[in-house]
């Protein structure tokens, strides 16, 4: 527990921060707000909506209906990427030249552009070219992601665990190697099991950095768009149109920038409200 | 003799190398091959992908604008969250605790929402198609990243260090690079390593914001979708080759990830 | 309780660049009685951490054998060796509360609620900590959380020894005094063999009745603190026990006799000067040096001529600094005496003078 003692002048060290931060964020943000309020039959012509677009939006069961998907799409991801990412992390050796061998390799997915995550694993996927699609055939398994929606999800759920889950690995551990040895070897003295060892040092050790681990995934994959976006198009139909995908929809697609603003902000304080709630839940306990 | 807890990783490993082998394994075909046959390896194998990328200057400077940028961006957001990470971990201070929570708010919007008001931005300031635009334009939702990752791993090392380097007559600014900075060191290679990650991949600000002088590699990229589709075998020649940069950055700092602040061995 | 039997103990952690296994011990033999309280003493790097993770358990040796009371543990995990460690930044469990902390031990080894709680509350009250009992351990301070540390030693009966770590490392200066002497007055309570590993002499010295001085690798000497200050077996030991410590000067053999740059000294040694080898040196603490009272003494013979180079007047005492041919002497001169200022001679005391041959104590 750090005993943080007041001081005023800590502020100057974060004024910088402070000022390229917000340059790139109050100036955009008012940009949005302004679109959400207003209509326009371009030619830049505005007209006041006030909150028109807001009802719209929040009673409209396409709205919902991408909501419900952005939500299954996401508890998904969280229940299997974070769990895995914390058992693989604890996995992992701690020292000698597999460490240095293990991270380069599991770093990469990350590295690789968004666009090019979509195309390959389109590729990958399809039934007659793709070692996926082929091998699952070949298998006897009736798979074909553009025709059939479980399909569809699987694959995107599978390609997003394959993209993201060392993040989660690379925090997690990152955290698990920064505990002293002196509680390993206090939890041997007295005895413990390895499940307390887990549940009473590593974890509580790791709270901090699985709360980021966490935020992390659900703000990017609540409003996660390039990725699905080209494997699938959103497709089939609409059953993996997420909340971002059809935003853009709405948007570019239609124009629409009175209902893309106020979809906007909508998702924003969706996200902003269970953020916050989770910060506050797990950072509730520090002084 | 491999334990059975090796065996995660290793099925794990396996699972991320397939479509990466898959992909290399494209990249020395050609789209017709890549398109039309299912084969585990090129049944005609060509360079002739990879020859494009070397040879054509809006392939490989697409590489060197994407690098500029990038570890601009990594320099600007470590440089300047280690100080204010400090301040939240170690300091009490007015709006601090909404402060911090601000931060991260600005990483919950979607980039889509930025591009438009980011195009008007930075053109007015005659910034546009420049790197330092996107370096800068990363920041809005790298440095919220990095100053709480940082803060994360600061607020695991006892206030009592400092205290003690205080005692023992360190000024701020060598007790910080001297002893402060080694012992988060594995929290600095994350940091690091993500800022680069999520800038080297981050598309739409990039694209938005540059036009040829200063154009990343993943908007040259898109460039492939032609009328025909997408020219398969270039694109994935240009996506294997984006891997090696962020490789190498996590090359180097991996023993600053794997290290560990060791209590008691100071 | 269990008395220690450390035989040929070595251990090397890697090889130096020849090749050579790299020892942090070189050979360590030694017993410890049971119940006693012994201080590990050294300067950092000297093995005496290796040492402590060794009978703990936590290292096994490269060589050699540890024994509690007759049972050979080398080989033993810490778990079955009844052994408690305090380590030098304190280690609780964050998410329990103090209670919990100190039941930790017993509940993992399957001891019924009947028998823990009572035995908690009667180690917390040893400790001071009843009144935190139900806070969260990690809400405590430095020294809080090291008597849990210890308490969770404590609360083992069949516990065989105590291994401190550096333990008041992190403690707060005005606090460290009070957690020594609970230290002592546990020791006293129960009679638990306890080890304690300082780099601090006032620590040591304190705390332990027997104190075992390491240096490089080997134990130099274990005594009492009077004896290590009397008579140390070491060059190392005069040097590091006392403040200031003791001054090592070189000798040589003059026919039979000890001399100090052509003074003939006397020592306490009884040996035969003759057959003498290997590197002479005497050694004589600052506190039997003495000013030659020319009034009284003037014939004093194996008084040394020397030049006063500073005085430290500290209140109680002086430390007076000398030269003689180049060598520097320290003494402590008593509040009310006056330093001769004419041609001052000193004069060693023989009872003390200790003569050393390759840095150990000739007898």
């Amino acid at each position: 527990m750090i005993n943080k003692t007041t001081n005023q002048k800590a502020w100057f060290f974060v004024i910088p921060v402070i000022i390229l931060v917000a340059f790139n964020a109050l100036i955009p943000l008012m940009t949005v707000v302004n679109y959400s309020v207003q209509d326009t039959f371009g030619n830049n012509l505005f007209f006041w909506e006030g909150v028109k677009w807001f009802e719209d939006v929040l009673n409209s069961p396409r709205f919902h209906d991408s909501f419900l998907r952005q939500m299954a799409f996401t508890g998904t991801i969280l229940l299997i990427e974070i769990p895995l990412g914390i058992a693989v992390a604890l996995a992992m050796p701690r020292k000698g030249p597999w460490v240095s061998v293990c991270l380069i390799l599991m770093a990469l997915p990350l590295l690789i552009p968004w666009n090019v995550v979509g195309a390959m694993w389109n590729i990958f996927a399809l039934p007659d070219i793709g070692l996926l699609g082929y091998s699952l055939n070949a298998l006897g398994i009736d798979y074909n992601f553009t025709q059939g929606p479980i399909a569809a999800w699987i694959t995107t759920v599978l390609m997003d665990v394959w993209h993201w889950t060392s993040l989660v690995v690379l925090l997690a551990y990152a955290g698990l190697v920064s505990i002293p040895d002196a509680y390993y070897q206090a939890a041997k003295i007295d005895g413990a099991s390895n499940w307390a060892v887990f549940w009473r040092i590593q974890l509580p050790k790791m709270k901090r950095v699985l709360t980021i681990a966490i935020l992390l995934r659900f703000m990017d994959s609540f409003n996660i768009y390039t990725e699905p976006f080209v494997l699938t198009g959103g497709g089939p139909g609409n059953t993996t149109t997420f909340l971002s995908i059809d935003l853009v929809k709405i948007a570019l697609g239609q124009f629409d920038l009175g209902h893309a603003g106020a979809m906007s902000l909508i998702y924003f304080f969706i996200v902003l409200l269970v953020s916050w709630v989770f910060y506050t839940l797990m950072m509730r306990n520090e002084t | 003799m491999i334990k059975y807890k090796s065996l995660l990783p290793i099925i794990y490993i396996i699972f991320l190398m397939l479509p990466i082998y898959w992909l290399i394994n494209m990249s020395f075909k050609t789209t017709n091959e890549i398109l039309g046959v299912f084969s585990l390896w090129p049944l005609e194998f060509t360079l002739e992908n990879y020859r494009t990328i070397f040879t054509d200057p809006t392939w490989y400077n697409g590489y060197f604008n994407s690098i500029i940028y990038v570890v601009m961006n990594t320099v600007i957001s470590v440089t300047v969250a280690l100080p204010a990470a400090y301040a939240f971990s170690r300091y009490n201070f007015l709006g601090d605790k909404h402060l911090f929570f601000w931060l991260l708010t600005n990483r919950m919007a979607p980039a889509a929402v930025f591009a438009l008001p980011f195009f008007q931005l930075y053109s007015s300031v005659g910034l546009f198609d420049t790197h330092i635009a996107v370096a800068l334009a990363h920041c809005l939702f790298n440095i919220p990243l990095a100053v709480w990752i940082l803060e994360g791993f600061m607020s695991g090392v006892p206030k009592e260090l400092d205290e003690t380097a205080f005692l023992d007559g360190y000024s701020f600014s060598r007790f910080f690079g001297k002893i402060f900075i080694p012992t988060i060191a594995s929290g600095i290679g994350v940091t690091m390593f993500f800022t680069f990650m999520y800038s080297w991949v981050e598309l739409l600000l990039a694209k938005t914001l540059t036009s040829v002088a200063a154009k990343p590699i993943a908007a040259t990229m898109t460039r492939t979708a032609s009328a025909s589709g997408y020219e398969l075998g270039l694109l994935a020649a240009a996506g294997a080759l984006t891997i090696i940069p962020g490789a190498l950055v996590i090359y180097f700092v991996r023993n600053h990830i794997a290290k560990g602040f060791a209590l008691g061995r100071v | 309780m269990a008395r220690i039997n450390l035989q040929q103990l070595k251990h090397s952690y890697g090889s130096t660049s020849g090749g050579e296994p790299d020892y942090a011990l070189k050979e360590i033999n030694a017993v410890w009685e049971d119940g006693g309280s012994y201080a590990l003493l050294g300067p950092s790097g000297c093995g005496k951490t290796t040492l402590l993770n060794i009978v703990s358990g936590l290292l096994v040796p490269s060589e050699g054998k540890v024994i509690f009371d007759d049972v050979d543990v080398t080989n033993m995990p810490t778990s079955e060796r009844n052994i408690a460690q305090v380590f030098q930044f304190p280690v609780v469990y964050d998410t329990m509360t103090v209670f919990d902390n100190l039941a930790f031990p017993l509940r993992n080894r399957g001891f019924a609620e009947s028998e823990v709680i009572p035995r908690v509350n009667e180690i917390a009250k040893m400790l001071e900590l009843e009144d935190s009992l139900k806070k969260r351990a990690a809400r405590l301070t430095a020294d809080g959380k090291q008597k849990i540390s210890l308490g969770r030693g404590l609360v083992r009966k069949d516990v065989s020894a105590i291994m401190f770590d550096e333990p008041l490392t992190v403690i707060d200066p005005h606090l460290k005094w009070k957690l020594r002497s609970k230290l002592k007055e546990l020791h006293q309570r129960l009679g638990i063999t306890m080890i304690y590993v300082t780099h601090d002499q006032t620590e040591a010295l304190t705390f332990a009745e027997q104190v075992v001085v390491m240096h490089d690798g080997l134990v130099v000497q274990t005594g009492t603190p009077v004896e290590l200050f009397e008579y140390p077996k070491h060059t190392f030991v005069g040097n590091f026990i006392g403040s200031p410590g003791m001054n090592i000067l070189p000798a040589e053999n003059i026919n039979g006799e000890i001399g100090f740059e052509g003074c003939l000294i006397k020592t306490s040694s009884k040996a035969d000067l003759q057959t003498l080898q290997g590197k002479l040196e005497i050694g004589i603490r600052p506190e039997f040096i003495s000013f030659v009272d020319e009034c009284s003494d003037s014939n004093n013979s194996s008084a040394i001529p020397v030049e006063i180079i500073r005085v430290n007047d500290l209140g109680k005492f002086k430390i007076v600094e000398v030269k003689h041919e180049q060598h520097l002497i320290k003494l402590i001169s008593p509040e009310q005496y006056s330093i001769p200022s004419l041609s001052p001679r000193i004069i060693f005391d023989p009872d003390k003078t200790r003569l050393y041959a390759d840095s150990w104590v000739v007898d």
